[in-house]
């Protein structure tokens, strides 16, 4: 072999072996903090961690039950909010947004997607914990809404864009007004990939505290009044860690297995019912 | 004018052993002669569109240079001309298709039922001038029969008996009725791209309209597919007014009662297709037919 060749060799091998150890890099702090939460909150996980309220430090038998069904409650709340004004908006942009309005409309949006989750959270405190002179569930909604928003409408704008022209020209040759065509023949195509990114800004809005700490505040207690402050899993996972009690470490430990197990095992279902075929704006 | 240089199938009006060949050739084709029936009031010389002295600007592109036409009610009328002279531009004024993309000038005026209908509502117009185009373009996300009553569903008409009737009717008058009748509610994507286009011209036919614009509507499909389209013209043509865009001169030839040739955005010659094809009075539109150019 020339030695020119064996060169070329040596330098194909090494950038292929570089991209190989990135990608073993990468894989190494996620492998890590799996690896560790499983180790830490399988000793405390448990039937009754999941059916359990709350105990004082000290009593065994410590659960996460309001705090799941809390963050079932302000996620619904907040998808309620977020997902016709994101779908719309989202449709607006594709369709009609090909002026200085729509071009504004996009780069708050970016802009929205980059803000630190606790700017939106002490927003939503001035907005709604303010006026309402209390904390409570809706004020947490509100706060995951502004948070799944951006996710939402840029989706929905690339997927609408994604729709062949000659689907809309179809529908307005044959007398159907335009609007209706965006709204009923677009969207329609353009669902499966919508829904997919409503799941997954979904996922993304479970796992965050900063937006709900000073709005949704947190509770110990059943409580079902959307006006009063609600519990959710990641805010029981702060607390708990922030404490000096070695047996409210080990739930939140548990805790953090719960969530990490509850956003894959959606992930999964999510690929699964899609069949992977439909990419959405992640 | 010359004779001797003109192809043999480009005289005439639609010769129906011609087009019996075509159909007896095809093993799938039902076997149906297709006549041209003349009404007894003789419709044909009734103008139902009149274009008068249109122009169209892309921008600073003149496309459409001055265009004066008088379309006859029940008649094929196709638009021939080489590529990029404007066929298309001029058939999508028809129906204000160019609304939909944007960027282009229009003046003049374009007269049907009394009305310029370049200042009256777009929606209406489109129930009343349909149009087919060169890609089929079943909507994706719905069956065949959603797709056939779409037009209707999506502007208020909800009765379901009615839906299923208008469904039925169009399908058989499209021609595709025998070949999907047992699966209306299979996804239209999974049809042929033949059995597509048809279907895409039940849904025009759907909304019951007096015109039918048809954008090259067999370009894109084989020539048994092509042929079964030209026999649905014939079918139609009795009870509809249908203009035709085509690059493909033996089917205008075959198609259609009158003829209109275009180049660089005017209108040469406008006239009886056998006229055009035998007789015509412009060296432009000899030298087009006889292959000169185009």
């Amino acid at each position: 072999m020339k030695p020119y060749t064996r060169y070329r060799y040596a330098k194909n091998w090494t950038a292929l072996a570089l991209c190989c150890v990135s990608g073993l890099i990468v894989l190494v702090p996620l492998g890590y903090i799996l690896m560790y939460t499983v180790i830490h909150g399988l000793s405390a996980l448990n039937l009754s961690f999941f059916t359990n309220l709350p105990k004082p430090v000290g009593e065994t038998g410590g659960g996460i039950a309001n705090a799941l069904v809390g963050t079932l409650v302000m996620l619904l709340l907040s998808g309620v909010i977020a997902i016709p004004i994101g779908v719309l908006s989202g449709i607006y942009l594709a369709e009609f947004g090909n002026n200085t309005f729509g071009n504004v409309i996009r780069f708050m949006t970016d802009v929205m997607n980059g803000l630190p989750s606790i700017i939106i959270g002490v927003f939503a405190y001035t907005l709604v914990v303010i006026p309402m002179k209390r904390f409570s569930a809706i004020a947490g909604a509100v706060a995951l809404s502004i948070l799944m928003l951006p996710i939402i409408i840029r989706a929905t704008e690339e997927l609408v864009k994604l729709v062949p022209g000659h689907i809309r020209e179809g529908g307005v040759a044959i007398g159907i007004p335009r609007w209706k065509v965006s709204l009923r023949i677009i969207l329609r195509t353009a669902m499966p990939g919508i829904i997919t990114a409503i799941m997954l800004s979904v996922a993304r809005a479970a796992g965050e505290t900063a937006p709900l700490l000073f709005t949704a505040l947190g509770n110990r207690f059943w409580q079902a009044r959307l006006d009063q402050p609600m519990a959710a899993v990641s805010l029981q996972i702060y607390e708990y860690a922030k404490a000096p009690y070695e047996d409210w470490h080990a739930q939140a430990w548990a805790a953090s297995l719960v969530v990490i197990m509850m956003i894959l095992v959606f992930k999964i279902i999510i690929r699964i019912v899609t069949k992977g075929e439909v990419k959405a704006a992640t | 004018m010359e004779q001797n240089n003109i192809p043999k199938d480009s005289t005439a009006a639609a010769k129906p052993a011609d087009t019996a060949a075509i159909t007896a050739a095809s093993s799938s084709a039902p076997a149906v002669v297709p006549i041209q029936i003349q009404s007894k009031h003789d419709k044909m010389s009734t103008t139902i569109i009149e274009v008068k002295d249109l122009n169209i600007y892309f921008g600073a592109t003149h496309a459409i240079k001055g265009v004066n036409m008088a379309i006859k009610q029940n008649s094929v009328t196709s638009i021939i001309g080489p590529s990029g002279c404007g066929k298309s531009t001029l058939l999508r004024t028809l129906n204000r298709m160019h609304e939909i993309s944007g960027g282009v000038t229009i003046t003049g005026s374009v007269i049907y039922e009394g009305n310029d209908i370049l200042t009256t509502d777009a929606t209406e117009l489109r129930k009343r001038i349909g149009m087919v185009f060169q890609k089929p373009n079943p909507f994706p996300s719905m069956s065949i029969q959603e797709n056939v009553v779409a037009g209707l569903r999506y502007t208020g008409v909800h009765s379901s008996s009615f839906l299923r009737e208008t469904t039925e009717k169009c399908l058989i008058k499209a021609g595709l009725w025998e070949e999907v009748h047992d699966r209306l509610k299979e996804p239209a994507i999974k049809l042929s791209g033949g059995q597509q286009q048809r279907l895409c011209i039940a849904r025009a036919l759907a909304v019951n309209p007096d015109v039918l614009l048809m954008d090259e509507p067999a370009s894109a499909l084989d020539p048994i597919s092509t042929a079964k389209i030209e026999e649905l013209i014939f079918e139609l043509q009795p009870n509809y007014t249908i203009v035709i865009v085509t690059h493909n001169m033996q089917q205008a030839a075959r198609v259609s009662s009158e003829t209109a040739f275009m180049y660089l955005g005017q209108l040469i010659e406008f006239g009886k297709t056998k006229d055009v094809f035998s007789n015509p009075k412009h060296k432009q539109t000899e030298s087009y037919i006889t292959g000169r150019f185009g």
